[in-house]
């Protein structure tokens, strides 16, 4: 009977494995949906910037803002790593680092200098590791974005962007596409395009309260930290239900060992009263 | 039917107000705008405020408070883009220098004056605060 109770061991503290998965897969479903609320929430802003981004692309006030131009040569670039804070969510950040990196690989290979900047504790963390210049970084963000949070990072990316330090200014983040899915990207935020802002309806210029300057930059800022908080909400989104399949596939697997583990047992006991009886009975043949 | 425009009130973390309004005042960064239905498109910028908004279909005007943003007026449509959080240049230098500071892991302290533009900026909006409460007091009264 030695090895039935080190499996009767075993299969506890696998049951008590399971416990924990199955709580955080609950857990994260009820956090996924609210996640998900909050992404769509976000979403009627960054239109609206967009519309009146576009139309000022298009319209010509006697002042064009720094991010809609292109620079001829790109030496630096900025990139922002959107990543999770906590771990256990499958391969979410794996999968986004891996696109980053490879990434900037390239970028190294063309020798252009690249700094970072992180959201999260995940891509931070990485990023320290593979010995990036990371400039700024933010974590422990919790379960909802605030964008508040957000300006100080966004704000050194955008000064380092003006000064010319850097040319161009990527993101990377996950993207939601629904529970079951999702997908690392990489966009660019710097300079913007006209086309990823669309064509506006018609043409016209605005009147300018006090002046276009001020207004444009502060429209232009505002548009950018809606597309990088955009970027964090979709990411939490995808890490909650990232961590949700993650966490049940773990509790199914839980419940196969737990299943396999009880069949060796059960055969342990099995070989173990079997022998006792051949014993008795060798025995009493013995006496008789 | 009275003439109307569309309103949209939106921040980044939510939609707050849509609907047809009759006449709405807004405070604009050079001060209060009322703005009527086919205005000229414009743009400006919003300072900590209420916004009043005159709808169709009550009497009352609805107020919203708002701690800063943008205001893109265009003949059938006005869009707010109200920011969520108390915004100024140098408060917004405050929170760069310390996302980079916490990179650089150097705990420095923090200077009086960031502190100092941060009481400003909470004072600003805490008065702004009041007065809509105010007139909301006013108005129901």
């Amino acid at each position: 009977m030695a090895g039935s109770k080190e499996i009767r061991t075993k299969i506890k503290s696998v049951e008590n494995t399971r416990k924990i998965t199955k709580a955080m897969e609950m857990v994260a479903a009820s956090k996924m949906r609210k996640a998900q609320d909050r992404m769509r929430a976000s979403r009627p802003y960054a239109e609206k910037i967009r519309n009146v981004a576009a139309h000022l692309s298009f319209a010509n006030p006697e002042y064009k803002h720094p991010y809609l131009v292109k620079r001829d040569v790109v030496k630096n670039i900025g990139l922002i790593v959107v990543s999770s804070d906590k771990g256990l969510c499958g391969g979410l950040n794996t999968n986004m680092l891996r696109l980053s990196i490879n990434q900037m690989k390239s970028w190294e290979a063309d020798g252009k200098a690249i700094s970072v900047s992180a959201i999260g504790n995940k891509g931070f963390g990485f990023m320290n590791r593979v010995g990036a210049n990371v400039k700024s970084h933010i974590t422990g963000l919790g379960d909802v974005p605030h964008l508040e949070t957000l300006i100080g990072t966004i704000k050194v990316m955008l000064d380092a962007y003006e000064a010319g330090e850097i040319d161009q200014l990527y993101i990377s983040y996950t993207k939601f596409i629904n529970t079951m899915k999702q997908e690392p990207v990489m966009e660019q935020l710097l300079p913007l395009s006209g086309e990823q802002l669309g064509s506006p309806k018609g043409h016209w210029d605005y009147i300018y309260e006090p002046e276009a300057k001020p207004v444009v930059d502060q429209l232009m800022m505002r548009y950018v930290e809606s597309l990088v908080y955009n970027a964090v909400a979709e990411n939490m989104a995808s890490e909650q239900s990232s961590r949700m399949v993650a966490m049940k596939s773990a509790s199914d697997n839980a419940k196969n060992v737990i299943g396999e583990l009880k069949l060796v047992y059960n055969k342990a006991r099995q070989a173990a009263i079997t022998k006792e009886i051949s014993e008795i009975v060798g025995g009493a043949a013995a006496v008789a | 039917m009275a003439n109307t425009v569309h309103i949209d009130v939106v921040s980044a973390e939510a939609s707050i107000f849509a609907g047809e309004a009759e006449f709405i005042v807004v405070p604009a960064s050079a001060g209060e705008v009322g703005i009527y239905p086919n205005h000229a498109p414009m743009v400006t910028s919003i300072k900590p405020g209420a916004l009043r908004i005159k709808t169709a279909d009550s009497a009352e005007e609805t107020l919203i408070f708002l701690s800063g943003g943008l205001l893109e007026v265009q003949p059938g449509l006005i869009t707010v883009l109200a920011d969520t959080a108390v915004r100024g240049h140098d408060l917004d230098e405050a929170k760069a220098i310390a996302a980079k500071a916490a990179a650089e892991e150097a705990m420095k302290n923090r200077g009086s004056d960031m502190d100092y533009a941060k009481a400003q900026a909470e004072l600003s909006e805490a008065v702004a605060q009041i007065q809509a409460i105010e007139r909301l007091r006013k108005t129901t009264h």
